[in-house]
């Protein structure tokens, strides 16, 4: 199989498979009402916490390109980014309908009265923006260059969403941070490549063949 | 499993006279609300109050524990407090207090009655339980032992074993940890001294052989494994008020109208539903406990 047909028959299936993997497993423990003593919370750690990963992959789909040389990889970009979108919209809903019982003026004090809250809002507000734009004809609207730009937006998306982990922890943040480190490495490969890329083309790298 | 469901607590041991004998008005009152209640409501709020206060199954009460000195994961205290060794337990006795020393568990309690008490349980992250609990009268331990003149608080401290403790590996708190009462908090007769629940000795998760059940205080209030009883005049440190300051007070009185800073207290989630109910003040044991806080600001002393 020649590249775009790898991309296209068995890595795409596979991230559809790996991205619904946690839903089906929340599916799956509803019906068998296993899903631990605090089934809500089950339900809003692992949505939030799928988000943040798949955002993470999402995140390091480019520097995986750089680094194997294989451009089709970008291709899997946009399945996984409205992958932690969707998983971002279950997790907001999660919370509206069983915390606040849908009612708008309790999520509002909520977001207001609580900054973690507020952030993982604006997390939710960024995603859906970047999920929005990101048909092909969104593209072409709004030009390259602009949407390009807009889409720097997931940078501060992944921060947020560090964030909001980080400030939801009572006391072991551990966990919150291996993610901030992973993301730190994931945003620092950007800006040796942006180095790289500006000094004389020379030292570019040879990428491809 | 044959599991034996110890009685309520007995309405003349926790109803206010005053109450008591208020209840032909209280009914009167009830009853109107019931022709209220019978108006239609919105949609969901059966759930809200589903199996308003029964017993959380002994399944998730010895599951799903907050025990740092055993990991920080809900799950992991029940797998990794089978290493604790419950006999020959001794607890100190020491400070402004007339009989103090190195006592065997078994000799401390001796004579004390043991009651049956079913607690609604709040943790400060917001999700609540139910459990029977017995044990022996915290009050009924102090008067056996004679605080001197100068003791205002008690202080309880758990065990520090690394050996038997890996969670105190880490640096997550301050170790051991310490809790304490004021103590005539201490001398309330809802203050208990678990040593089981549901009838069973209690096991390593829940703070076995022994451990402080303060109903109308957030949990981490509860110091569990107790091996340090201590009598003092000044108000001691205690763990998460080390930890954080500005989130979790000395008093950590179950108060929905004061927010820690990062989430709300307003409401709960008790264990195994799935909507949020409303907090009570102090836990719902208000009418209990409200005359040991009167003139203070529960919203300084958090």
């Amino acid at each position: 199989m020649r590249e775009p047909q790898v991309v296209r028959w068995v890595l795409k299936p596979a991230a559809w498979v790996a991205c619904l993997g946690p839903a089906a497993w929340l599916v799956a423990g509803l019906i068998r009402s296993d899903l631990g003593a605090d089934p809500v919370k089950t339900l809003t750690h692992t949505t939030g916490l799928s988000a943040l990963i798949i955002l993470l992959v999402t995140l390091s789909v480019s520097p995986a390109r750089w680094l194997t040389g294989v451009n089709g990889l970008v291709r899997l970009r946009r399945l996984l980014g409205l992958f932690a979108f969707f998983y971002a919209v279950l997790h907001f809903l999660i919370y509206a309908v069983f915390d606040h019982q849908l009612s708008v003026a309790d999520i509002t004090d909520d977001v207001v009265e609580h900054p973690w809250v507020l952030v993982g809002f604006a997390t939710l507000l960024i995603l859906t923006a970047l999920a929005v734009t990101s048909p092909a004809a969104a593209v072409r609207r709004l030009g390259g260059k602009r949407w390009q730009r807009l889409h720097r937006l997931v940078y501060v998306a992944g921060g947020l969403a560090v964030l909001h982990f980080y400030w939801l922890v009572k006391k072991d943040v551990s966990e919150p941070l291996r993610y901030a480190a992973i993301l730190g490495v994931l945003l620092g490969a950007r800006v040796i490549k942006a180095r790289w890329r500006r000094s004389p083309p020379v030292a570019a790298p040879i990428r491809g063949t | 499993m044959l599991i034996r469901r110890p009685p309520d607590i007995r309405s003349s041991e926790l109803t206010s006279e005053t109450l008591y004998l208020g209840r032909r008005e209280w009914l009167k009152s009830a009853g109107v609300m019931a022709a209220g209640l019978a108006l239609p409501r919105p949609v969901g709020s059966d759930l809200i109050r589903r199996d308003d206060d029964k017993p959380t199954p002994y399944e998730v009460v010895t599951t799903y524990n907050n025990y740092y000195e055993f990991g920080t994961g809900k799950d992991e205290p029940a797998q990794n407090a089978r290493s604790l060794r419950l006999r020959p337990w001794t607890i100190t006795v020491e400070g402004d207090v007339k009989r103090p020393g190195a006592y065997q568990l078994d000799d401390l309690l001796k004579g004390l009655p043991v009651v049956d008490r079913v607690y609604r349980m709040r943790c400060v992250e917001a999700w609540s339980m139910v459990v029977p609990w017995n044990g022996v009268v915290l009050g009924d331990l102090i008067k056996k032992l004679e605080p001197g003149s100068k003791a205002r608080f008690v202080e309880f401290t758990t065990l520090e074993d690394l050996k038997q403790m890996p969670g105190q590996a880490s640096g997550v708190l301050d170790w051991p940890y310490v809790e304490a009462l004021r103590l005539d908090e201490a001398m309330h007769p809802l203050a208990l001294l678990s040593t089981g629940i549901y009838g069973k000795p209690l096991l390593g998760q829940n703070g076995a052989p022994i451990r402080l059940t303060v109903p109308w205080k957030y949990g981490f209030k509860g110091g569990k494994s107790i091996v340090r009883i201590r009598f003092v005049e000044t108000m001691p440190k205690t763990t998460w008020n080390i930890a954080a300051p500005s989130e979790y007070g000395f008093y950590a009185n179950v108060n929905p109208a004061v927010s820690h800073p990062r989430w709300s207290q307003k409401t709960e989630r008790r264990l195994g539903d799935f909507l949020k109910r409303p907090t009570l003040p102090f836990n719902g044991y208000a009418d209990q406990v409200v005359s040991l806080y009167s003139g203070m600001d529960l919203r300084a002393n958090f």
